[in-house]
């Protein structure tokens, strides 16, 4: 059985009406919100921007789970370019920079404060307020008020983020930016698969699609409302494209063979992918708007994973044509094909920055498969990770992070990696076998 | 090349029993042993014509019987696709199979979990394509095969070491009408 996310919303609201009972039933049983995940730094730098982020003051029902600032908090830390000072060491909690003593932040050697204010306006309404001051000039460089419902407070959270980030690093942040992947669950010899969408920190993930069958592969369009994926519900592999807002979906290729690896050009009109129709796997570009479809490459070889440029006028890809596989590159219409990897016996799905700088793979070496970085300009390579199977990179959109699957205590999980690997995470899901996680491109606003 | 396999009665007769049954009436499925319930019935331990015992096969499934037709599953070398001795004899008892039974045949391939998805989809492909030549090689029309990849997608079994990535590494061969 194959559920869609509209589906499920209307089953889902059907439900609701029955157990908004036993909802409110726990709800009185006082029972802690149960986490559905953990964010682990697992390896990390103390060399970021002191920072202090003071919790807001809020009038009005509280947030569900964790405040503003938590949010916030954890946005940065996470980055790898903040240290936030630890709360319990602050002298005040201000909440306006009218009220803000210099001195007390001086002292704790901060050089950016962050504070705001909460207030319910209507039931479920919100007015936020948040200022960033700069503590040594003693100035605000940004300040902002809100409007928002309730259900968005977190992803404005994000946007405060992303706006202390820039205004602190001078480079865009990634914080108000989704991720896709796949989760596995078992019960007994009964296997489901998930194609789920998730804020960039984890949190909020929902179901796009649920088959008994494996899924695979989720790619991003660029402007982040659809999602192409490989189902085998029929028993075979087949690419599907799938709107996130009403959950509509659209067979693109089941051809005889393998249908595998879509991936949308950033200017968002086509969509190479793989097949094996002509005999073994070959890349080809499905044009979205005239459905024609353009053979790329010619080759015994397996030809596989491509992943575009910046521009669309070139694409990297894996081929083991030499004898192993290694990534190559070429032309938006299959011409000059040239190897760019050299180093080792294995490098795989590669998967390119949005600036275009740099590449990240996986790599084998010494029996592992990890996570390396290629710089474009100088093909010099930089391993960021020494995990034994670690798969599906993809950068956050700013190029800063490298979002990635490996496997920890059997078990597969999310993990993040600063591009250049200095800081570590991981976010543990408590349910399912976790994969092949795609970071989104910025969301419009 | 080792192929021989010399189980206690009770398997082989099992074995027999269920393949001739299987000949007489084309069964959906395989016409084959139900590997687990052969494991289970038999008590016996697996040895090779040298009277040691039979490691590579050991616990892998479908590896009890003696006869090569019950064998539905042909295993593969890290990132390769070509057939190791074993995976050819199997593969030869069931072109014979073939010929004398007009059924079609689902060769499925498989990969274990080291290295990237996408590739490993290709791979798996290839495995049953390797599989495929064979059968075609030995008379059967190519329209009554069919090859499909579940890439590392389904594994037999799980785990993060040789002994479990050496079962997964499998071309399927699964009989339809």
């Amino acid at each position: 059985m194959l559920v869609t996310k509209s589906e499920i919303e209307m089953k889902l609201q059907s439900i609701k009406r029955i157990i908004g009972f036993v909802i409110i039933m726990l709800g009185l049983m006082n029972t802690p919100a149960q986490a559905i995940l953990t964010i682990e730094i697992t390896q990390g730098v103390e060399a970021g921007i002191p920072i202090a982020v003071v919790p807001f003051s809020w009038q009005g029902s509280p947030m569900a789970d964790d405040s503003m600032a938590d949010i916030i908090q954890a946005d940065l830390n996470r980055s790898g370019r903040f240290e936030s000072i630890p709360r319990q060491d602050f002298l005040a909690q201000p909440h306006d920079i009218k009220n803000v003593k210099y001195k007390d932040w001086r002292l704790l050697k901060a050089e950016a404060l962050v504070v705001g204010q909460a207030k319910e306006i209507a039931p479920g309404k919100y007015n936020v307020q948040f200022q960033l001051v700069d503590v040594f000039k003693g100035k605000q460089l940004a300040g902002y008020r809100y409007t928002v419902n309730a259900r968005q407070l977190r992803k404005l959270s994000h946007q405060i983020s992303d706006i202390i980030y820039h205004k602190l690093t001078g480079e865009k942040g990634a914080f108000n930016t989704r991720i896709a992947y796949i989760t596995r669950e078992k019960s007994g010899s009964k296997k489901r698969f998930l194609l789920k969408v998730a804020d960039s920190d984890g949190y909020k993930p929902r179901t796009i699609l649920e088959s008994p069958q494996p899924l695979m592969s989720p790619a991003w369009s660029p402007d982040a409302s659809k999602l192409a994926y490989v189902s085998f519900e029929k028993r075979r592999s087949m690419i599907f494209i799938q709107r996130l807002n009403d959950g509509k979906r659209e067979k693109i290729a089941s051809f005889k063979g393998i249908n595998s690896a879509p991936a949308f050009s950033p200017d968002g009109r086509k969509l190479a992918f793989v097949s094996s129709k002509d005999g073994n796997p070959e890349i080809y570009v499905y044009d979205l708007n005239t459905r024609a479809i353009t053979r790329l490459t010619r080759h015994h070889g397996i030809d596989t994973e491509p992943s575009w440029m910046p521009g669309s006028s070139r694409l990297v890809f894996t081929s083991d044509r030499s004898g192993q596989p290694q990534v190559y590159q070429m032309n938006a219409n299959g011409s000059g094909v040239a190897r760019l990897t050299y180093d080792g016996r294995y490098n795989a799905r590669p998967s390119v920055s949005a600036d275009g700088k740099l590449m990240t793979m996986i790599s084998r070496g010494n029996g592992r498969f990890h996570v390396v970085v290629m710089d474009m300009r100088t093909k010099a390579i930089t391993k960021l990770t020494d995990t034994l199977l670690d798969e599906s990179p993809s950068f956050a959109p700013n190029g800063r992070m490298v979002l990635y699957a490996t496997e920890q205590q059997g078990k597969g999980v999310l993990a993040a990696v600063s591009a250049d690997g200095k800081i570590h995470q991981t976010i543990k899901f408590l349910k399912g076998d976790v994969r092949e996680p795609a970071w989104s491109p910025y969301l419009r606003r | 090349m080792k192929k021989t396999t010399l189980v206690t009665g009770v398997v082989l007769l099992a074995a027999m029993v269920a393949v001739s049954g299987c000949n007489k009436k084309t069964r959906k499925d395989s016409p084959t042993v139900d590997s687990e319930s052969v494991t289970t019935a038999g008590t016996g331990t697996e040895f090779g014509p040298d009277g040691q015992p039979l490691g590579e096969w050991q616990g892998g499934a479908g590896g009890a019987a003696g006869d090569l037709l019950s064998q539905t599953r042909v295993y593969f070398e890290y990132d390769s696709s070509s057939l190791t001795a074993e995976g050819q004899a199997i593969l030869e008892a069931h072109a014979g199979f073939l010929n004398g039974n007009s059924v079609s045949v689902i060769l499925e391939g498989h990969a274990d979990e080291r290295g990237t998805r996408e590739y490993n989809l290709a791979l798996g492909e290839r495995r049953a394509m390797s599989a495929a030549d064979v059968l075609m090689a030995l008379g059967i029309d190519s329209s009554r095969i069919e090859t499909v990849s579940y890439g590392e997608e389904n594994p037999v079994a799980e785990g993060h070491d040789e002994s479990v990535w050496s079962m997964n590494r499998r071309v399927e061969i699964r009989y339809g009408n």
